[in-house]
């Protein structure tokens, strides 16, 4: 989808914020504003990994053993929902490029439903550890899995899965947004910054899923 | 303020006069604006740390409690230095000076995003009255670190500090984030990388921490209220978790985010040099990398604050021999600073000697750092006043008089009216007197043995305890007389005109206090920031 910044070219007469001497310069800023926030987000999930990182070198064992009660079949699922949004994604920021809005309308639905999708299983996922007591710490009340620290691997699974399902919750509402505005004829080819940038965070938020993946789901 | 119509503006429109009312201040996109909303909540701010610090000092006045109780005790220590920290020294400089003053020293009209601006000025707000809410709760007693176990168990109100903690993180990345793109994007024609001034690479430098570090607080802060709320576990012995993971975390940021604290003070300092002693200054390339350099080395030192938490001895030299690389750079910008005023025409206005006591007073700061890095020394020496006396040498010689510096700098661009001289320079005695009678007796008596954090102490470091609470009351003093100079000169100063320091970069080169859009006309840079020279020198009136 991305396209080389200095290929894009909007139209000279395109409004803009008055601090800028040109639409092209805002578009560039938004950009890079929007990579800059991105690398806050790596960090902002690189604690969650760090402390992923140091409960499997000190406990391999009751890793492995606690990561059996996840079910790596809808975790796949999940992968596959989200690859697909990333691409259809990707599809709709072109679409806006080349000004076919109403492609683009249709793909962003398709991304927002697959989102929506997402969800729906994890939220499966939850309440069956949630009815089971597979829970986080302290309130770990499941009583076949005896291994010492298991509770914590499931703090661990919850943060982040958690934290990522808020930034999912959270594009889910962007994307929302993007459509309403493109409906009312806002983007085209002269215009396009809030989708392409919305397209790279929600990239960034497949990427950390296809991380999370292989850690939590498929330790051995 | 109306009719102070500098000559560059016949119309006299300035950013104050823009328009009209309160609501055009809170919803406001100016920079300038939103710089100088900034400066009035954090000096609140300031105040409030400020008295919590002389409680503690008063108590301390004597051995025994006469006061307050213990636990009163824990709350005022913890107040102070959450407030101190998060609410005044991290932002102070870049959100305040820096966000009036970046912009316009690039020739830019405004940051890159002044809607994101303003909202990280709000979520400051909100977060900064969520922690400071706890005042009328149950208050909290864990120390400005949070450490746990203690923080998970505590019955204070910590969890809305925590959460207070973390929302204005977002504010400070924001900030950060905005001046990274608006260095990048937004700079005038012809202002090329090597002719930024060093007051830009500083807060470059800065942007690049707070972007890099502060989200690793925010999900260690969010952690600690899940452990608070949830009992997820992770930093909890009790629970099979690791509380020195904690630390580990926790100071990932907080050791970087010293440098959130002092870089822009650097940078305020690299500015008042040559325009005080009118003389280019010396390394400006080494000064703005050895910017970077500190920036760099933050990241990975760390550990030297836990050389007694059972980090492994490896662990403890290697953090010990880097922490010693942070004085290469440091020591590079002192002696570029100093030789920049060696054989300068120097004038003694009060931005200057701000930045002497700043040299003198951080220095030894600096100095008592790469001795505390030495690990024999630190095993003795943490926990005792001696660790307060070196970092207060550095947060408030550094950056709180680098701060006042930069205030009396640029206070004649803020309002367009010029201090009074006299007693701005009575306030920087008392200052600098102050500072130094309070926080140097510390270090002896920290070497003697005494624990920070105890609301009592022993019979013989009452001496040391009396001298320093007395320095606390002269320190008060010096900021009170500042405080009220500062407020009288705005209603009565002389006015400024343009350039009174004959400063060359570009936010001088505009009239004070600016226009709307900074500049009538869009600024082309020719040259570097400090060329001085025979026929460029522009000597202001009070000069």
């Amino acid at each position: 989808m991305s396209q080389s910044e200095a290929g894009v070219v909007l139209a000279a007469d395109r409004h803009h914020a008055h601090h800028f001497n040109t639409a092209n310069e805002e578009f560039d800023a938004c950009k890079q504003g929007m990579w800059i926030f991105l690398v806050t987000e790596v960090l902002f999930f690189s604690g969650l990994f760090v402390a992923y990182a140091v409960l499997r070198v000190f406990n391999p064992e009751m890793m492995h053993e606690a990561h059996h009660l996840l079910n790596w079949k809808m975790g796949a699922l999940n992968t596959v929902i989200l690859i697909t949004s990333s691409l259809t994604m990707a599809l709709a920021v072109s679409s806006t490029q080349r000004g076919n809005i109403d492609k683009a309308v249709k793909l962003l639905w398709v991304t927002l439903i697959c989102a929506g999708g997402f969800l729906i299983v994890k939220y499966f996922e939850y309440a069956h550890k949630f009815h089971e007591g597979i829970l986080p710490g302290a309130q770990w009340h499941y009583e076949e899995l005896k291994i010492a620290k298991a509770p914590l691997f499931f703090s661990v699974y919850f943060v982040m899965t958690g934290i990522h399902g808020l930034h999912v919750i959270i594009g889910m509402a962007i994307i929302y947004w993007l459509i309403r505005r493109a409906k009312r004829g806002e983007f085209g080819p002269a215009y396009f910054t809030p989708v392409e940038i919305t397209g790279l965070y929600w990239h960034f938020v497949d990427l950390v899923w296809i991380f999370l993946f292989p850690l939590l789901y498929l330790v051995s | 303020m109306s009719h102070a119509a500098a000559p560059a503006v016949q119309h006299g429109d300035n950013y104050i006069n823009h328009t009209p009312g309160i609501k055009s201040w809170l919803g406001t996109l100016d920079h300038k604006r939103i710089g100088m909303m900034y400066l009035f909540t954090i000096m609140i701010f300031f105040l409030l740390g400020g008295i919590f610090a002389l409680g503690i000092r008063l108590e301390l006045f004597s051995p025994g409690l006469q006061y307050m109780t213990q636990d009163t005790y824990n709350r005022f220590f913890t107040y102070h230095g959450a407030i101190m920290v998060f609410m005044v020294i991290i932002p102070l400089i870049p959100a305040a000076i820096g966000n009036f003053v970046l912009p316009m020293m690039l020739g830019a009209k405004d940051v890159a995003f002044p809607r994101w601006n303003l909202f990280s000025y709000y979520i400051y707000i909100c977060g900064a009255l969520l922690a400071s809410s706890t005042l009328f709760l149950k208050g909290v007693d864990t120390g400005w670190t949070f450490y746990t176990p203690y923080s998970i168990r505590s019955s204070s109100s910590a969890t809305y500090v925590l959460l207070g903690a973390f929302i204005m993180g977002f504010s400070s990345i924001l900030t950060g984030l905005n001046f990274i793109v608006t260095i990048h994007k937004l700079r005038a024609p012809g202002l090329h990388w090597d002719r930024l001034p060093l007051f830009v690479w500083a807060l470059y430098a800065t942007s690049v921490i707070q972007v890099l570090a502060t989200p690793v607080l925010a999900i260690t802060l969010l952690l600690l209220v899940l452990e608070r709320t949830l009992g997820i576990g992770i930093f909890d012995p009790k629970l099979g978790g690791d509380p020195v993971l904690f630390q580990h975390f926790f100071w990932f940021y907080s050791h970087p985010a010293v440098y959130i604290m002092v870089l822009p003070g650097m940078g305020v300092i690299s500015e008042i040099i040559p325009v005080f002693s009118r003389k280019p200054i010396f390394g400006y390339k080494a000064i703005a990398a050895a910017t970077f350099g500190i920036a760099l080395v933050s990241f990975i030192v760390w550990g030297h604050h836990l050389f007694v938490s059972g980090q492994s001895e490896f662990a403890n030299m290697v953090f010990s021999l880097i922490t010693m690389f942070v004085a290469i750079p440091t020591g590079v910008k002192v002696f570029g600073w100093v030789a920049t005023m060696y054989k300068g025409s120097l004038r003694f206005n009060t931005p200057l000697l701000y930045v002497f006591g700043f040299l003198f007073v951080f220095t030894i700061g600096g100095l008592t750092g790469v001795f505390l890095a030495t690990i024999a020394i630190d095993v003795h020496l943490t926990d005792t006043y001696f660790v307060i006396a070196h970092f207060h040498y550095v947060m408030v010689g550094g950056t709180i008089m680098a701060f006042l510096g930069g205030l009396h700098y640029w206070f004649p661009k803020f309002s367009g009216k010029m201090y009074h001289e006299t007693p701005a320079k009575i306030g920087a005695f008392f200052v600098m007197v102050g500072f130094n009678v309070t926080f140097f007796p510390q270090f002896i008596v920290g070497v003697l043995g005494m624990p920070r954090r105890y609301a009592d102490y022993l019979p013989q470091f009452t001496v040391y305890n009396r001298i320093s609470t007395i320095g606390s009351w002269i320190l008060a003093v010096g900021f009170i007389v500042t405080a009220w100079n500062l407020w009288r000169s705005l209603k009565n100063g002389e006015k400024a005109g343009d350039n009174p320091w004959g400063g060359l970069t570009l936010e001088w080169q505009t009239a004070s206090p600016p226009p709307f859009e900074n500049f009538l006309y869009d600024p082309v840079v020719t040259e570097g920031p400090y060329e001085y020279r025979g026929d460029k020198v522009y000597l202001g009136k009070n000069a």
